[in-house]
Order: structure tokens, then C-alpha cells, then sequence
């Protein structure tokens, strides 16, 4: 494996005014080491039934390719051009002029005119005029059209696993043209070749057949579950006994399994168990419906239903009237919008959510009837029904994360900032441009997070990095707080390479610091078992 | 090639037509080449829209940029994430008359040192500017030339030609209020010979000429631009520099015009034998323009209309999207999962559906 990139050679790399001399059409990708994803193994390809499993390397020549290959995609790109109006269209009407080019992080992070999202487009456009519009047919290179061959395969590959489908071209974009739309396209062509990567594959493999990403068993998330009840016990005195798979349950919880595993995400998830506890709450947790994020999403739209289908089977069989999710960005993209249009009509099995506590009807999931935790914890702030004591927090100066799919695939834009602005004393804005609908990916996003394309997610992780940073020196700001499970786990690594002392941390975990619990003792510590302000053994 | 080839491409429409007023070949290049452009307009635009339209749209997929809906008590962003049709409908109204996308975009910028970078976003409106007076002044342009089309020129096209011609109030104001030699000379200059200067015919070769330099000298759009973004621009340049010509310095005989339009639009063609060659080149630009429309990027003329992260209310946590393909899928089902693990379960106390396998 290749050395890391150190930050300042990733910086002294970018120039934005420096373009490749001639035709785009005929420079080929380079799959260079630390900014690609090992290919998806024969086992994980085998396990959900995909096309062509064997085990493969990117980095060689031959990736072992089925017969026709080209047949295929055409075929399959033919079939998607009549079922989705997005893909026919974002093929036709983009007139390159570049209001995307600067606003991918990609790109920002790489300064690669690849990654500019109208070029990552345009590698799939350029096929798709030569084989199915007139001028490209007649004109060729000339009317910027080019055969489907190895190389630009390679360059599909490459460059549609170096977009997180995070929307934010989609946002300047005069024609609301999404990239996330083609890469989309982009790997389910792909996902027919066996052309998926392995940091995907693996987690679909274990969803499909474990029921979440990182293939716990049932008996291993109740386990990790009892870990996270003897903290909590330890820092608030208070033993909690949530339920798992139990029918006739009000509510059903479904969250990322990255929460159930490994810090900062077990801190969030101790937030909920905590909220739901200190509220009564008649909920369970699933084991089968034991994954809320979704990669079969990143690979196929049939994968993303596939997966997905657990949820409201599980909801129904236990009898539950609704559902709440967790912090996860890509999640409540899906849910929001395929969830109920996949494996929908909910309304045959669910009630519309209602909240015990305040009684507050959530009207604006009459048809998913899954309520996000924030707007469920605002509510309840809202109506004074939590005790909360933000200066538990004060050792923290917060600034929070939009999720890109939160933000440009829901809106959920307040919810999160009212619920941290009643939890925390201490929060900054990063500049206006960087947050809410403009908010940056964390670099990692859609699959991407994995260990050998580290240079990638570096780069691609700059620019939500350097707002962070523009906080942090400005206003001491040490902690990125968000309302996503890839974003606890990558933004964690982002902030140590680019901001080192600023941590990160789920919403819910800063809920449940500042929780006034019932019967509690005198909290010393907060959740990750640090000093609280002002206490005995605290930093003042 | 990108700029060469589609340059020299409308050098050679520009001889043809010269060559075949020349070779009287008026005919052809006044009636039947129009007649054909416009039919491949017409039905090669309504091909392209009923194609799209014929295409589901399977999720419903807005790009939200602002509040969602959802507590009462907070303030939704009704139109930059609307939840209904009349949100939707403004925002579409906004994107189409006034390109709000393009009126918040930004410009990065990297400053700092490799040590310290600093990513700075600044807002940066030329595009807007250059694309807003592009497509206005096309427009008016175009309503302009119905005078053309009608033996009694309409009034509404009146009314556009009489404010279009805004700089007639500017430079004669002053001149009759206070007739100094500055402002005389301008109005003297603005006339240029007979008719007046209209503001559209500036902004528009002007707006043209920037979105051709900005694809030449800035490296990332020039690193972009194709063949097909080129031809349309050179062309619709060609279309107006041989406008102003025909109009400002080398007149031709409007009558001559008039009947010739008149004719095509009664579907009783005339070909005037006056009409000089300029008028032309003129026309058959004009009409090849319209023949390369529906096979070009042009047709986002018609596409903006139909874009589903624009167009769509952002409803579907309240009402249910339907996908018309949308089909069954092979699920590994609680039953199956049950079975994998079942002893697990029993062993860690969660239920189970059936006590033996």
C-alpha cells in the first residue's frame, strides 16, 4: 500500500486553473493507489445473487470482464433511459456551463477536471450520444461521442466511485441536473459487470443476509446493546432494559448499525436508549430490521429495495404503529424518498405518527409514518418536557454538520440546530456557504469509507474540513456534532488529519449529557466518561 | 477542433448563402430551406418533450434547498423546498424568468499556504448576468421580428420595440432639455444613420460574445466545451452581427422582407428579387438554428420544464409516490432470518416465532 498524503502535499497538489492540454475524450483514468476502493470479492458478489462473481483487482490489467460486456451496459442503459426520466433528461439538456465545475468536494479536494460533476457526467453522456442520439452517431468525437470500451469502463469506474452522491451540483445546477442521478446509473451498468467495490458489496452482502451492514448477529447487537447499558449505568447510576423484537410495541427504533459498534457512534446510541428510557417510551428495537442506512442504495436501485423491504416488513410483523429512525444521513434520503413509493403503502399497516409524550401529530409523515429523532426530541423541548442542563456540555464549543442527504434530500434543517441550541451553550455557525443546502460532504460518503482509498476521502473531505477549521481557529470550536452514523465515523477521521482537537459527536449524545435524568446520581462524568465542567475532578 | 471546426462550419453557411443569392437560388434559400427548418423545429421539439414526457418518473426526487415542512412551529422554506404546488410552481417560475439557480452561485478560491489553506467562497453573478441577457434579449428580439409576420404590426410588439428602444429617451432627454454637444454628439452617434439603436441588440451580441470568451479563457469551461456548444454559439453570433448589419449599415429592403415573410406565413410564398444577400445569410442561419435545436443542447429550452429535482413538490414523506415499474423483489425474509438464527436468539432472550426449527 502506498504512503498517506500528507495534508500540505494534498494542498500543494490543487491548482484550479491548471487543465490537461487537448480532448478529454481520449485521456484515460488513472486508478492510482490511495484514491481507489478494492474491487467487490466473488462472495460478496455471490451472496445477493449479482452477475459475475469472482474475485478481481482494480488495479490490474484484465478485471476479468464477461462476455459482451458492452452489450450489456448498452442494454441495461437503454432500459434505464425509459424508466427514468431524471437519467433521459440530465443526458439531453446539460449545457455545460459550469456552474457545477467548483462546487463538488471532490474536485475542491483533487483540483482532477474529472470530478468537476458536468465531467463526470459528460463520461457517461459521451457513450450515451454514440449510441443513441443522431449527431453523435454521424459526427463521432467531433459532436463529443465515443464508443463504450475498456478504457472508458475503467474511467466510469473510477470516477463514479469518486462521487458520494451528495447533491451539491444538484443545487447550482440552473437545471437542477443531479450527478448523484447518473452516478446512480453509473454503478447499477457497473453492478451488472461485478464492478462493485468491496467497502459496499461486503456490507450488502451482511445486510442481505445478517440484516446490517456490519454483519452482528442478533445475539452480538443485544451483547453490544448490554455494553452500552453498563456506561450508561455507570455515569447516570440508572440500569435501562430496552426490548428487542418485541411485538405489540407502540414504536419501532431503527438506526445505522455503525451506531451499535464502535465510538463516537455507540455515544449517539446511548443518547437514544437514555431519551427513550427518561421518556417511557414503548418502543423496541429489531435485530432484523437492524440496519436503517442502506449501501444497496449505492448499487442498485433493486439492491436499495431489496434491503430496504425489511423495515415495514418488520414494522408490520411486530404490530408497531410507527416507526422513528435515527441519526443517519443516506438513511432518511430513503426513507424520505423511495421508502414508502418501494415497499410502501405504509398506511395499510401503520398509523400516522403521533408523539406519546406531547401528543404533537407529525403530519408531515402521514405517508412514510417514520419520524426523524430530531423533530421527535425538538418536539418534545419544544414542550418543555425534558430537563435538560446544557451547562453539562460547556466544555464543548459546538458547530454542526448538515448531512448532505438530510440537507438536500429532506430538508431537515432546524430540527437539529433547536434541538442543539437547547442542549449546548456554546455553538458557531460555520460561513453561510458551507451549510444547510450548501453544506460539503464529509468525503467519505456512499459507500466510500474505507481504508485503502485514504488519500481520496482526505482530499474529498477538505472543504467540510477547512469550515470546521475556520471555526475552530476563530471561535475554539472542538467538537463537529451531525446527525449521521458515515459522518461519526469518517468525519472523526477527517477532523485528526485536517483539525486535530476537534472531536466529533451524534446529536443525541448531546441530548443525553444535558438529559436530567429521573433518579439519577450527580453526574461526573459526560457519556465518554470526561469530566463535566465545574465538577469535582472537571477542567475549571 | 472544438472551436475551430464549428467556426469554420458557419463561415461556410455564411458563403453558401451568399453564393446561392448569387446563383438565384432565392427560392430555396427564402422558402423551402425555412419551411423545412421550422417543420424540423416543430416536430423535433415536440418528439423530444413527448419522449421525456413518455419517461416515468419513478421517485420523486426534489433537490430541497431550504426548510422542510414539518413542526408547526417552524418555518418552512416554502419555496426553495416546497411541499405543495404552489411553492413548486413559484420555484419553477423563479428558475425559468429569473434563473435564481444561477443568481446564488458561487465562486471557490483557494488562498492560504499548503500549510494553512483557506477555502473561500465568494458570489459570483456574471454567468447570471451574461445568461439573463442573453435569453431576454433573444426573446425580445425574437417578438420583435413578429412585425414581420403581421400586415398590421401588432401593439404589444409595438410597445417592446418603443421601450427597447430606451436609449432614444436617454440620449434625447438631455439633448432637448439641455442641449450640450456632448449629448447631441451621443444621440448623433446612437442613431447611426436612420434607425434607432435598440438596448436588445447590444445586450445580445455582447451577452453572446461572453459566453463565447468565458468558454476560450476560462481554463475549467474551456476544459468542458465541446463542438456542441461552440457551433450554437457562433452561429446565434453570425445570426446577430448579420441582424445589426442588415439593419445599422447595410440596409436591405424591409418591404422586400416584409413580403417574403409575409408570404411564408400565408403559405402563399413570394420571392422578392430585391432583397440583398446579407437577408440571406440571415435566414439561413436562422433556419439552421432551428434545424440543429431538437438534436442539440438547446433543448434545455424545453427541458427545464420537465426536471424532477425541480419540478416535484417535496411531499413524498406525506403522500405516496407511485412508481409505475415498480416491481416485486426477492427479500431474505424474517422467516429466513429466523431460521439462520434462531438458537442465537433464544440463547440471547429475543422472541421467536416458532420455538424448533
Amino acid at each position: 500500500m502506498a504512503k498517506q498524503m500528507k495534508p500540505n502535499e494534498i494542498i500543494s497538489e490543487i491548482d484550479y486553473k491548471k487543465m490537461p492540454e487537448g480532448s478529454w475524450l481520449d485521456q484515460p483514468a488513472e486508478i492510482k493507489p490511495g484514491m481507489f476502493c478494492w474491487g467487490a470479492k466473488a462472495k460478496s458478489i455471490k451472496a445477493v445473487g449479482f452477475p459475475n462473481a469472482r474475485d478481481w483487482n482494480p488495479s490490474e490489467e484484465d478485471w476479468k470482464l464477461p462476455e459482451n460486456w458492452q452489450g450489456t451496459v448498452l442494454e441495461a442503459m437503454k432500459d434505464r433511459l425509459g424508466k427514468y426520466r431524471s437519467f433521459k433528461l440530465f443526458m439531453d439538456i446539460c449545457v455545460r456551463c459550469g456552474a457545477c465545475a467548483d462546487k463538488c468536494h471532490f474536485y475542491i479536494g483533487t483540483g482532477d477536471p474529472k470530478n468537476m460533476p458536468v465531467m463526470r457526467a459528460e463520461l457517461m453522456r459521451s457513450v450515451y450520444r454514440k449510441y443513441f442520439t443522431t449527431p453523435g452517431k454521424m459526427l463521432g468525437k467531433l459532436a463529443g461521442a465515443r464508443e463504450l470500451d475498456i478504457k472508458v469502463l475503467k474511467e466510469w469506474w473510477s470516477y463514479f466511485f469518486q462521487c458520494t452522491e451528495c447533491r451539491r451540483c444538484s443545487v447550482f445546477c440552473p437545471y437542477g441536473i443531479d450527478q448523484a442521478e447518473i452516478t446512480m446509473m453509473g454503478r447499477e451498468f457497473l453492478n451488472l459487470l461485478g464492478l462493485n467495490i468491496e467497502w459496499i458489496m461486503g456490507p450488502v452482502a451482511n445486510c442481505h443476509m445478517k440484516c446490517n451492514h456490519l454483519g452482528l448477529e442478533p445475539h452480538t447487537i443485544v451483547n453490544n446493546v448490554e455494553f452500552m447499558l453498563d456506561d450508561i449505568e455507570t455515569v447516570t447510576g440508572i440500569r435501562i432494559n430496552p426490548s428487542f423484537n418485541r411485538k405489540g410495541a407502540e414504536i419501532l427504533f431503527v438506526t445505522p448499525s455503525g451506531d451499535l459498534f464502535a465510538d463516537p457512534g455507540t455515544y449517539t446510541c446511548m443518547g437514544y436508549l437514555m431519551l427513550f428510557h427518561e421518556l417511557g417510551l414503548d418502543y423496541t428495537w429489531s435485530t432484523y430490521a437492524s440496519e436503517g442506512g442502506n449501501f444497496g442504495f449505492f448499487s442498485s436501485n433493486e439492491m436499495g429495495k431489496r434491503l430496504n423491504a425489511k423495515i415495514y416488513a418488520e414494522a408490520k410483523r411486530l404490530g408497531v404503529k410507527y416507526i422513528i429512525g435515527g441519526e443517519c444521513g443516506h438513511m432518511w434520503r430513503v426513507l424520505s424518498q423511495y421508502m414508502n413509493t418501494w415497499n410502501g403503502p405504509a398506511a395499510d399497516f401503520l398509523e400516522v405518527p403521533k408523539s406519546p409524550i406531547t401528543g404533537t401529530v407529525f403530519e408531515n409523515t402521514r405517508g412514510t409514518r417514520a419520524v426523524h429523532i430530531s423533530e421527535f426530541t425538538a418536539d418534545l423541548i419544544k414542550h418543555g418536557k425534558l430537563k435538560l442542563d446544557p451547562s453539562r456540555n460547556d466544555h464543548l464549543k459546538v458547530t454542526f454538520h448538515d448531512s448532505c442527504n438530510t440537507a438536500r434530500g429532506m430538508g431537515l434543517l432546524e430540527e437539529p440546530r433547536y434541538v442543539l441550541k437547547s442542549v449546548c451553550n456554546n455553538f458557531y455557525e460555520m460561513p453561510e456557504h458551507t451549510i444547510r443546502e450548501k453544506t460539503f460532504c464529509c468525503g467519505s460518503g456512499s459507500g466510500l469509507n474505507a481504508g485503502e482509498d485514504i488519500d481520496l476521502r482526505m482530499k474529498g473531505g477538505l472543504p467540510r474540513a477547512n469550515a470546521v477549521k475556520h471555526v475552530h481557529d476563530k471561535h475554539g470550536v472542538n467538537l463537529l456534532a451531525n446527525v449521521c452514523a458515515i459522518d461519526r465515523a469518517t468525519l472523526t477521521t477527517s477532523m485528526d488529519y485536517w483539525v486535530p482537537g476537534v472531536k466529533v459527536a451524534g446529536l443525541s449524545e448531546l441530548v443525553a449529557n444535558a438529559l436530567v435524568m429521573k433518579g439519577e446520581k450527580e453526574r461526573t462524568t459526560d457519556l465518554r466518561g470526561e469530566p463535566l465542567p465545574n465538577k469535582a475532578g472537571g477542567d475549571k | 477542433m472544438r472551436f475551430l471546426v464549428p467556426l469554420v462550419a458557419v463561415l461556410v453557411l455564411v458563403l453558401l448563402a451568399i453564393a446561392g443569392a448569387g446563383a438565384h437560388l432565392q427560392f430555396l434559400l427564402g422558402v423551402v430551406v425555412p419551411y423545412a427548418a421550422l417543420a424540423v423545429f416543430v416536430l423535433g421539439m415536440i418528439a423530444k418533450v413527448v419522449g421525456w414526457g413518455k419517461v416515468p418518473v419513478p421517485f420523486r426526487i426534489p433537490t430541497t434547498c431550504g426548510q422542510q415542512k414539518s413542526l408547526p412551529w417552524i418555518k418552512q422554506n416554502k419555496i426553495e423546498n416546497p411541499s405543495g404546488a404552489g411553492g413548486t410552481f413559484i420555484r419553477m417560475l423563479l428558475e425559468v424568468l429569473v434563473f435564481r439557480t444561477l443568481w446564488r452561485n458561487l465562486r471557490t478560491e483557494m488562498h492560504g499556504t499548503p500549510d494553512n489553506p483557506q477555502l473561500v467562497y465568494k458570489s459570483t453573478r456574471w454567468l447570471w448576468l451574461g445568461g439573463m441577457m442573453f435569453h431576454w434579449a433573444f426573446l425580445i428580439i425574437v417578438i420583435r421580428h413578429l412585425r414581420f409576420f403581421f400586415q398590421r404590426v401588432p401593439g404589444f410588439v409595438q410597445s417592446i420595440e418603443h421601450v427597447d428602444n430606451g436609449l432614444k429617451f436617454l440620449t434625447t432627454y438631455p439633448a432637448v432639455t439641455n442641449p450640450g454637444k456632448l449629448s447631441a454628439a451621443l444621440h448623433g452617434f446612437l442613431q447611426v444613420g436612420m434607425p434607432m439603436l435598440y438596448v436588445t441588440d447590444i445586450l445580445f451580441i455582447t451577452a453572446v460574445t461572453y459566453l463565447l470568451l468565458r468558454r476560450i479563457f476560462i481554463p475549467q469551461v474551456k476544459y468542458m466545451t465541446l463542438a456542441n456548444d461552440s457551433f450554437p454559439l457562433f452561429l446565434i453570433l453570425g445570426i446577430g452581427i448579420s441582424g445589426v448589419v442588415m439593419r445599422y449599415f447595410h440596409r436591405v429592403d424591409v418591404v422586400g422582407v416584409k413580403n417574403l415573410a409575409m408570404g411564408l406565413v400565408s403559405f402563399h410564398p413570394v420571392v422578392p428579387s430585391s432583397v440583398g444577400s446579407i437577408f440571406y445569410v440571415h435566414l439561413l442561419l436562422v433556419s439552421t438554428l432551428l434545424a440543429y435545436f431538437p438534436f442539440s443542447k438547446l433543448v434545455h429550452f424545453g427541458g427545464v420544464f420537465l426536471s424532477p429535482t425541480r419540478n416535484l413538490a417535496n411531499n413524498s414523506r406525506e403522500v405516496r409516490h407511485i412508481n409505475p415499474w415498480n416491481y416485486p423483489v426477492e427479500v431474505h425474509t424474517y422467516e429466513e432470518y429466523e431460521n439462520d438464527f434462531r438458537a442465537k436468539m433464544k440463547m440471547a432472550g429475543i422472541p421467536v416465532e416458532k420455538e424448533e426449527d
